[in-house]
């Protein structure tokens, strides 16, 4: 009976995000412009690791093509700003490929809410695609992976061969203004990361609720034995795909938020590195915890700006060691590693354990 | 007693070996089955031809209600009504074992029920019961994890009760188990057959006599004999194939 506790995890799990949101929203008044417009990627790729989180945390599928999703989100956003910082004429690399007119295929993105619309839109659809394919054939595990990761090739070198639709390597770029607010102010920086901060925030709801429902039971039940899961009625195709759709939707949002910050997108963020990276961020904060997935981005991405503007040289090793480190002596996070000493903790402080009655098989 | 489950004709091959051949057989309503033989005698594919996770190349296996379950696929036969428990424990680690129960407990899974309903206050009682019926109400806000392997095999037993259906397939549900553990799934077993037919594969010669209505020894894939406890362990081709000398000498005895 006194386990009923375990019930209210739920609160408790709010306190972090408290306190997340809380530093996420006074951060800018300590941070230059520039630090906090960097504070702001970050809570781009938070989103973005969110997503991750319920895909490979929860259901247990590596996605490693997650780049594409967060490329396409973003390449949508891109199409509209740079359509509006070009006023209705045809944008500078069209021009310069020797186009004369405007591709069919971004006429929508002149207007501003189709293209926010299309970030989330069109990685869901894709997802749909490739994922009703994939998981109705049980493709999974590492098969699953390669396979993601054969996607984010396809996609790096479609758009870097595309030259004239979607800029080439160079990706799309020189932006001037958003919703007719010039990207250069201070302030419209600042709108921009309270805008994602708020983002991060609606999106960590809309996972817990996912989490919280019986859904997540689900998700849970295919990532421990997906065997089971179907014998048990379910049919995981279904589930998989749904957790697939939803976090190819997170991670477009993701790169939609993150271009008007950065200014810039090109198909190197698509590709197979970035993509891992994403998922380290997920390893290292916590996967299968929600505020580890948020922490994991945001505290991996500082310590990179950090440690690459020192020496710029080591970031690589220096991630690489600490994934390895994270992945041998803490398999489920920073979160996971401080949920245990918690409890070791408290287990300390009643330093006692009351065993429930075991022969209590047949009843009454 | 009418049959739930009619299997007729049935083979199942793997690459031209035949592990189930030409097998015709019933289990009846509320009735305790046992399938017995020795090793590769096809016993838990047959089970998996019958919760679909094979497809047969001959023949076919009628539900009560008339439709042919090899036809369908593995969520479809659950709703049906027919509950499958494997032969290593699996249950979920990862949920409390009450969100395990709840999982099982609930009639319609489709996507959108998982996300917009609640369990109904019936279901509620049901896993309660249940739950006290396996001995885990206590226990039910830890993670299986915690629990011993005895208790894994209950549990997997009760997410299926829950489940209420009207087949339970049971693949070697006392392997593993100490005499009292067994014991207590053998007074399990008779206390679900009130509500449900069993089917047990077992090794377990003990267990059998102890639990079984009706005993059908395969060998090769085919039905060597069928009936009580009692007449298949007189038959000699029985003990021939199956129970062996050492069980020939105890008989003798």
């Amino acid at each position: 009976m006194k386990q009923i506790g375990n019930l209210n995890k739920a609160g408790k799990n709010n306190i972090t995000i408290i306190i997340i949101m809380f530093l996420l929203c006074i951060a800018p008044v300590f941070l230059s412009d520039f630090r906090t417009n960097l504070l702001g990627k970050f809570v781009a790729f938070a989103i973005l690791a969110l997503g991750i989180d319920l895909i490979w945390g929860y259901t247990g599928i590596l996605s490693l093509g997650h780049g594409v999703y967060f490329g396409i989100g973003a390449y949508c956003m891109a199409m509209y700003l740079k359509l509006e910082a070009d006023g209705g004429k045809l944008p500078d690399f069209m021009s310069w490929s020797g186009r004369e007119t405007l591709p069919w295929f971004w006429k929508p993105f002149e207007i501003a809410p189709v293209a926010v619309l299309m970030a989330l839109v069109l990685p869901t659809l894709i997802a749909l695609i490739i994922g009703y394919l994939t998981f109705k054939n049980r493709i999974k595990g590492v098969y699953f992976s390669i396979l993601t990761q054969a996607l984010s090739i396809i996609f790096v070198v479609l758009f870097v061969g595309q030259q004239e639709f979607t800029g080439g390597t160079n990706g799309i770029t020189n932006f001037k203004t958003i919703f007719h607010f010039s990207l250069a102010s201070g302030s419209t920086k600042l709108w921009l990361y309270y805008i994602s901060v708020v983002l991060l925030l609606l999106a960590f709801f809309f996972c817990k609720f996912i989490i919280n429902r019986r859904v997540g039971k689900v998700l849970i039940a295919i990532r421990d034995g997906e065997n089971r899961a179907r014998f048990s009625g379910y049919n995981p195709t279904i589930y998989k795909v749904f957790v697939y759709c939803i976090s190819a939707a997170l991670a477009g949002l993701a790169g939609a938020v993150y271009v008007p910050q950065v200014g810039i997108i090109s198909p190197a963020e698509m590709g197979i590195v970035p993509s891992i990276e994403m998922v380290i961020w997920v390893a290292i904060g916590g996967r299968g915890s929600l505020n580890g997935a948020i922490i994991g981005a945001i505290l991996v991405n500082l310590m990179k700006s950090g440690v690459s503007e020192k020496f710029p040289a080591v970031w690589s090793y220096f991630i690489g060691i600490a994934f390895v480190v994270v992945v041998i002596f803490m398999p489920s996070g920073l979160v996971g590693a401080f949920n245990k000493l918690k409890s070791k903790l408290k287990s300390i402080k009643i330093n006692k354990s009351a065993k429930p009655a075991e022969d209590k098989i047949l009843m009454e | 007693m009418s049959p739930v489950l009619e299997i007729n004709d049935l083979t199942v091959s793997f690459d031209g070996f035949k592990a189930v051949n030409n097998l015709s057989t019933a289990v009846k309503k509320g009735d305790i089955h046992f399938f017995i033989g020795p090793n590769g005698a096809g016993k838990t594919t047959l089970l998996d031809a019958i919760c679909g996770r094979v497809k047969p190349a001959a023949g076919n296996i009628i539900f009560r209600d008339g439709s042919d379950v090899t036809k369908l696929s593995e969520h479809e036969i659950v709703e049906l009504g027919i509950g499958r428990k494997f032969q290593v424990p699996s249950v979920f680690n990862g949920i409390t074992i009450y969100e395990n129960m709840e999982l099982a407990a609930v009639k319609v899974r489709s996507l959108y029920s998982s996300l917009f309903t609640r369990l109904t206050k019936e279901q509620n009682e049901r896993i309660k019961a249940v739950l006290n019926t396996i001995g885990l109400y206590e226990d039910r806000y830890n993670f299986p994890a915690k629990l011993s392997h005895g208790q894994k095999q209950w549990l997997e037993i009760g997410m299926l009760l829950v489940q209420q259906p009207e087949i339970m397939l049971l693949d070697e549900p006392v392997a593993g188990m100490g005499r009292k553990e067994t014991e207590k799934t053998g007074e399990l077993l008779r206390q679900i057959s009130r509500q449900c037919s069993v089917v047990v594969v077992e090794h377990d010669m003990e267990f059998v006599r102890e639990c079984a209505n009706t005993v059908t020894v395969l060998h090769e894939g085919a039905l060597l004999d069928e009936g009580d406890m009692e007449s298949v362990q007189k038959n000699p081709k029985v003990i021939e194939v199956y129970l062996g000398r050492g069980e020939r000498e105890r008989l003798e005895e």
